[in-house]
């Protein structure tokens, strides 16, 4: 089972992030996901989230507790739900938009400039995708093919293949920032040796 | 009863992505809803939304009414003018139902109505969960009447059992409930919408014989009286008032107590049929959880644990939560050590069965006020001190 919480602040699409990942996974990757949102009117402006709980079997528990994964693209969402995240989870976020504290517990930390990234595919709105893009990479949780496959329906018709784009430009960053971690961390274990 | 399958332009076949909202107004389309006439209310809006954007395709109606009075009003006439009807609300809406769901009760009319419960009294928690209008349903409206209520756990459920709501009411000319709550009202699940001629719909029992001679509530066999379509030329009265066979107002205690009665046993004497329970490991337990709704997913976890430290327990989930399943609990008390009821409540269905238990066993109640779903620890902790 993992958790995770896609964090930031109302209009970044915080919640179709979500929507996304939970539909694909649930209809393209077999698996089953239920996915939460805030309600009210932190999902209008101020910090927002959506919260998924991803299962090979029936979620029965429909909340996170202590999530594995967190994403965060603004710094207020990062400081309430950082402090929730395990101490061995992965946490994601757009590096213009967050300025990090101190690294806590063995958290593996990923960061990418998804709304510079967006801004310069020509519309920022396609952040969140970016976001989405780079999430698939470098964590696997789900595959970049059912993200696609999960699109039409949940972004506008035309604008998918910016979508679409976007998506790819952060899946591709994140494979290149694993790759780069992969390099660094071979000579160091030779040297072990 | 006759059964047809349903119409393919009201049903979204495929699997989808959809909370429990939307699911639900997926069922009703796919039942055949035809009209849907309603107040928005949290957290049962994305319903309503979803009626507006859909119904108007597949030929249908959807009013947003002046408030919830009002709506149901509005519903009963739509099912006597011939569609199949639904609205959706919450607690404070709920609330203001409940005198036109009891003329609803009078005159025998078959209808839905989805409540996606939130915390309350009053106002309450209008975006956080609850189970709290458990009694009001059964109990709500003035007078002696009986309902059906439902109660899913997952928007799949959310579709199907609002399918089955719409075939409970016609068989039984009721209003029906789908009890469902924030929770999963707003998760987003997978749900599977099969194709149409798999779904199996119950036709309205439609009055064929002579005009003028049909009699609104003179009953079948079946206990069911026969229903016609207003403007069709049928002579036809009804009243809220207690009434013959005719639907004329007849006020005296004879009658009241033929209409008071049938009201009732309609229901009572069928409920073998309508009960659906979900039972697991029942044959050995020494304890049994009963739960429904939301409440029987975080159950199945505790219950987990519990059976890993050695405990045996068994579960019922109230698939129908109305008509309650006596028999079976009077059975079931005779047999185990207690019953474990926990509910997003202060203590609702729990009366249900202790009253069912009869003194034969204790039942131990694990409260939730409203406002999130249990931990599981504590109904794991209700079950550990049961065994003792």
């Amino acid at each position: 089972m993992t958790e995770i919480r896609f964090s930031g602040f109302g209009g970044q699409g915080i919640i179709r992030c979500g929507l996304i990942t939970g539909k694909a996974l649930s209809l393209y990757d077999n698996k089953h996901a239920t996915m939460t949102q805030s309600f009210g009117p932190e999902a209008r402006g101020s910090a927002c989230s959506s919260q998924l709980v991803v299962s090979d079997d029936r979620v029965l528990y429909p909340y996170i507790s202590i999530p594995e994964i967190l994403i965060s693209m603004s710094q207020e969402a990062y400081e309430i739900y950082e402090p929730e995240l395990s101490e061995d989870g992965i946490l994601i976020i757009d590096k213009d938009l967050v300025k990090m504290n101190p690294a806590r517990g063995k958290i593996k930390t990923y960061s990418v400039p998804s709304t510079r990234f967006a801004e310069e595919l020509g519309n920022r709105i396609t952040a969140n995708l970016v976001m989405l893009g780079f999430f698939s990479s470098v964590t696997s949780v789900v595959s970049a093919d059912a993200m696609k496959k999960a699109l039409p329906g949940l972004v506008p018709g035309r604008f998918l293949d910016l979508n679409i784009k976007a998506f790819d430009k952060g899946y591709d960053y994140g494979k290149e920032i694993l790759a780069k971690e992969k390099k660094s961390k071979t000579p160091t274990q030779k040297g072990k040796k | 009863m006759k059964k047809v399958k349903a119409d393919p332009k009201g049903v979204l076949s495929g699997s989808h992505y959809l909370d429990g909202d939307y699911a639900i107004a997926e069922g009703g389309l796919a039942a055949g809803c035809r009209f849907f006439a309603g107040y928005p209310i949290t957290p049962s809006t994305e319903t309503a939304e979803r009626f507006s954007e859909r119904i108007p395709s597949v030929g249908g109606v959807f009013i947003q009414m002046e408030d919830e009075l009002a709506s149901i009003a509005a519903l009963i006439g739509a099912v006597w003018g011939g569609k199949k009807s639904m609205t959706v609300t919450s607690g404070p809406g709920f609330s203001l139902m409940m005198e036109n769901i009891g003329l609803a009760c009078m005159m025998e009319t078959p209808l839905v109505i989805a409540n996606v419960q939130r915390g309350g009294p009053s106002t309450g928690l209008p975006t956080l969960t609850g189970q709290q209008d458990m009694m009001q349903v059964r109990w709500g409206s003035h007078g002696d009447y009986k309902i059906i209520a439902l109660s899913p756990d997952s928007p799949q459920e959310c579709f199907d059992l609002t399918i089955e709501a719409f075939n409970l009411s016609e068989i039984y000319r009721v209003p029906t409930f789908v009890m469902t709550d924030e929770c999963v009202g707003h998760m987003h699940e997978k749900v599977v919408i099969p194709p149409a001629e798999e779904i199996e719909l119950v036709e309205r029992k439609w009055y064929t014989g002579p005009k003028d001679q049909y009699l609104p509530y003179k009953n079948d066999k079946d206990m069911i009286p026969f229903m016609i379509k207003i403007g069709d030329g049928y002579r036809f009265h009804t009243t809220g008032l207690t009434h013959d066979e005719r639907g004329y107002p007849v006020i005296n205690a004879e009658c009241q107590d033929v209409c008071v009665r049938h009201l009732n046993d309609k229901i009572t004497m069928n409920a073998d049929k309508i009960i659906r329970l979900e039972e697991d490991e029942i044959d050995n337990a020494e304890i049994i959880v009963i739960s429904y709704g939301i409440t029987s997913r975080v159950t199945t976890r505790a219950v987990r644990q519990a059976r890993k430290a050695g405990i045996k327990v068994g579960t019922i989930r109230l698939i129908t939560v109305w008509p309650f399943p006596e028999k079976r609990i009077n059975e079931l008390a005779k047999k185990v050590k207690a019953f474990v009821v926990p509910e997003i409540n202060y203590g609702q269905m729990v009366l249900e069965v202790e009253r069912c238990a009869a003194g034969q066993t204790p039942t131990v109640h694990v409260p939730h006020c409203g406002g999130w779903v249990h931990d599981p620890d504590d109904i794991l902790k209700a079950i550990k001190e049961a065994a003792k």
